[in-house]
């Protein structure tokens, strides 16, 4: 029988098999092999480079963010508690690198300490693990992504840009950041940063992304080109000299004031009580006292 | 006549058709004492005539129009952008007019300068009694004018039509519109329609370049000719009295201080315009009803009623249909005016409650009045803890802290902190009402301590001069208000007791505790009695250190 069997040729070999109970089991195995097969024959080979060379940094992220992140935002960004009930970091999942670029990149994480807002410091980490951690943190579930260069650049802005953008910051941000970018107060303890010094990119995170008290405004909400106009007239802002002699701050009419006082009542008052001391020195008499 | 012979030919030509000489030869004599703080008046005056130069100088270039226009000028920040005439016109002056930009900034700081100055003015009046009788009126000129002034100020402001003035103006639109029944209408009114209309920029014009200007200078004349009339007041000191004025002539010496020190107000007043930039109205942006900006302040003399607004806790009620903005109706339309009002009248009020009448030329050293030097140490403690609401914003980003908390201790301290500080200013006038009357009685503390021949320690006392004695004795004795017998001798009744009874729980809140100045025989009895001392007196604890030690040459 075995001989027999032995001696058919493959055709008849299958045919006399097809009705095996293991049958339907080996044709999925080989359909299984065959698009496996076909897939790493026709998938990109740079593909294939370049997703291991991410997991690689994928994986550094994660290392880095074991032990310089994950004591507030918990092992797997996942958010942690302080231990009393209160959330000591957010869940970082689905914040996108662009946020993360933003929060180390400014330095604000990792912060300090907890508190009403988190400062703006120096960095603590270098661009190439801040890129590392952005990685990792993206890796974990979609989100806003750092932003192409071009989309930020605006050292070639025209006039015409920088008004539109003027008028859309202050339609949109002076509310908070005051008309200079200078900052303001919000309620709480918490405030609306400077803006000056702060990076072309990290204002276009900032507005994509929404950190802290800050509200998102996303692609949907202010389209890039506003984005870019509105970075181009702050920096136009920020480079301007002020034509009028010093500054006082550009904080408004509470600085004026107070200088106004010191410096305008105070030198007026000093030179009163000059004029006051001198006495008349009348011919043939003594100096008044 | 035989001077007028003297002059040489053009002021003879004048003074035979204008007389000249009659005026000037009265006038220019005219002696006015020297002293500081009797400078300040000046700062006012003359910050008024540099914005009155400066003014009519940006006039001639600012349009004051609301008409929408494309803004062409070299500003390039906000190129292309529609703006009314007037902002466009603002950055013309500053940008493309020579010098605007400087002028322009004079003008805003002697603006700053000349409220300042008046405010410091009335302060000196304040601690120094010097609305006394007979310058009651004088005082409500003045008042008048700082009045007047602060409304000049903001409308001044509010010209230039920028982001920051037009929130200036919304916020004031918002406060009218409080006022009950009649807000909505008084809104209209003013603005032309709803805000912000394309009215107001050209009626406030008016009202600032001309109105209010011609109603101040008025006043300050009349304020000046009853400083001529009524004599200057003079500190007390050697000579002076209640019927002279010790000081220099108008001329030579003040023409050359007073004008001196007009070059000098000049002067700072281009400094501070040449270095301090000062509403950089092209930063701010046209006006918007959609956009605002943080900092959005007023000018400092706005500041105290901008803090009002800002601690006052927000609720409202409604009733029949209406909305009342407690928030906004107390603090903008109730305590302003009440604080004001009664600081206009309180010459009438201090007078009602002492019941002085007599004429007062000498001025009072602040302790001498301790509750009046109180009062006013609280009213500039509530004023400074609003001022400081009206920025609670920058003091919350700049001292780090949480802008609740500014908020909520300034709504107890703007009531807890002006008692306090009456309290320790008032305490602190007695406490050197009491070191004067040391010295007067028992002399100066030398520092030198003696040991006698038993082995006693004492300190040496030494006789103040009789110059310095004479300035500590030359004020009037205040005593509290005495209020009659509850009936006459028939036995009526004495009409308004109770008002009277109120008047002198005053009088006795004013000058019960104020150390009066001894007495003459009371002098005497101190000198006897360090006469009668052994020259110097026995250091215990329980001997008074000021007691006696004068010595013969008393």
């Amino acid at each position: 029988m075995s001989e027999k069997r032995s001696s058919l040729s493959p055709a008849r070999f299958l045919s006399a098999r097809r009705r095996h109970r293991s049958a339907g089991l080996v044709v999925l195995l080989f359909g299984l092999l065959a698009v496996g097969s076909a897939y790493a024959a026709f998938a990109p080979d740079d593909a294939v480079a370049d997703n291991s060379a991410q997991s690689q940094q994928i994986e550094e992220g994660k290392k880095l963010f074991s032990v310089g992140c994950s004591s507030c935002h918990g092992l797997n960004a996942e958010g942690g508690g302080n231990g009393a009930g209160k959330m000591a970091g957010p869940s970082l999942i689905g914040v996108g690198a662009a946020a993360v670029d933003f929060q180390v990149g400014t330095g604000r994480m990792p912060a300090m300490q907890p508190g009403a807002q988190i400062p703006r410091k120096t960095p603590a980490y270098t661009q190439e693990e801040i890129e590392a951690l952005a990685a990792y943190i993206a890796s974990l579930a979609p989100g806003p992504a750092v932003p192409a260069q071009d989309s930020y650049d605006v050292s070639k802005a025209t006039d015409e840009q920088i008004t539109r953008g003027g008028e859309l910051f202050r339609t949109n941000c002076t509310a908070c950041h005051n008309f200079a970018g200078r900052g303001g107060a919000l309620p709480n303890g918490k405030y609306a940063p400077s803006l000056m010094g702060v990076s072309e990119k990290h204002i276009y995170e900032a507005m994509l992304t929404g950190p802290q008290q800050m509200p998102v405004f996303s692609d949907q909400v202010m389209q890039p080109q506003d984005k870019a106009d509105i970075i181009a007239y702050l920096k136009a802002l920020q480079n301007q000299k002020d034509p009028g002699g010093f500054g006082l701050g550009r904080l408004g009419p509470v600085s004026e004031g107070l200088w106004g006082w010191l410096v305008g009542i105070g030198l007026l008052v000093c030179v009163a009580v000059w004029i006051g001391a001198k006495g008349v020195k009348a011919k043939g008499a003594k100096a008044h006292e | 006549m035989s001077n007028t012979q003297e002059f040489p030919p053009p002021v003879k030509w004048v003074d035979d058709r204008l007389g000249i000489a009659k005026i000037g030869k009265k006038n220019l004599r005219k002696v006015f004492p020297d002293h500081w703080s009797f400078m300040l008046g000046e700062i006012a005056l003359y910050s008024f005539i540099i914005l009155i130069l400066t003014g009519t100088f940006l006039t001639f270039w600012f349009k004051p129009s609301m008409a929408e226009v494309q803004y062409n000028g070299s500003y390039s920040l906000l190129k292309g952008l529609h703006m009314s005439e007037a902002y466009a016109s603002t950055l013309d002056i500053t940008f493309d007019v020579r010098g605007g930009l400087l002028v322009r900034q004079i003008h805003h700081w002697a603006a700053v300068l000349f409220i300042a100055a008046m405010m410091v003015h009335l302060l000196r009046m304040f601690f120094t009694g010097a609305f006394r009788k007979p310058r009651e009126l004088n005082w409500l000129i003045g008042f008048g004018m700082l009045f007047l002034g602060i409304i000049e100020g903001f409308i001044g402001y509010g010209l230039p039509d920028d982001l920051l003035s037009g929130t200036g103006l919304r916020i004031t639109n918002g406060m009218i519109q409080a006022s009950p029944i009649v807000g909505t209408y008084m809104n209209f009114f003013i603005f032309g329609g709803e805000f912000p209309g394309d009215e107001f920029v050209s009626r406030f014009f008016i009202v600032h370049v001309l109105l209010i200007p011609g109603i101040i200078l008025g006043l300050v004349t009349a304020h000046l000719f009853l400083v001529v009339y009524h004599k200057h007041t003079q500190y007390a000191g050697p000579g002076r009295t209640q019927k002279n004025v010790v000081g220099y002539p108008l001329f030579p010496v003040y023409t050359a201080k007073a004008g001196g020190f007009f070059f000098v107000v000049f002067g700072i007043t281009a400094l501070m315009g040449a270095l301090m930039q000062i509403n950089p109205v092209w930063l701010y942006g046209p006006y918007n009803p959609a956009e605002v900006t943080a900092g959005s302040q007023p000018d400092w003399y706005m500041g105290w009623l901008e803090g009002a607004v800002r601690i006052f806790p927000g609720f409202e009620s409604h009733f029949w249909g209406i909305t009342l903005g407690w928030n906004l109706l107390i603090p903008a339309l109730i305590i302003p005016p009440a604080f004001v009002t009664l600081v206009a009248l309180y010459p009438f009020i201090e007078g009602w409650i002492s019941g002085d009448k007599r004429e007062h030329h000498l001025l009072d050293r602040p302790r001498d009045v301790p509750t009046r030097t109180g009062v006013g140490v609280g009213f500039i403690t509530f004023y400074a803890l609003l001022w400081i609401g009206g920025g609670n914003d920058l003091i919350a980003t700049h001292f780090g802290v949480s802008l609740n908390h500014v908020t909520w201790f300034l709504r107890f301290a703007v009531i807890l902190g002006p008692i306090l500080a009456f309290w320790v200013a008032r305490r602190w006038a007695i406490s050197l009402q009491r070191a004067d009357y040391a010295r007067l009685t028992h002399g100066l503390e030398t520092g030198v301590i003696v040991r006698s021949p038993e082995g006693k320690y004492t300190e040496k006392h030494q006789p103040i001069s009789t110059y310095e004695a004479y300035s500590l004795t030359a004020r009037d004795r205040v005593v509290p208000h005495e209020i009659g017998p509850e009936t006459d001798d028939n036995g009526v009744r004495a009409p308004r007791r109770a008002l009277n009874k109120a008047r002198a729980a005053l009088s006795r809140f004013y000058f019960a505790d104020a150390v009066q100045k001894p007495t003459a025989q009371e002098l005497e009895e101190a000198h006897e009695h360090a006469h009668d001392a052994d020259e110097i007196h026995e250091l215990t604890e329980d001997t008074e250190t000021y007691r006696e030690v004068t010595s013969d040459r008393s």
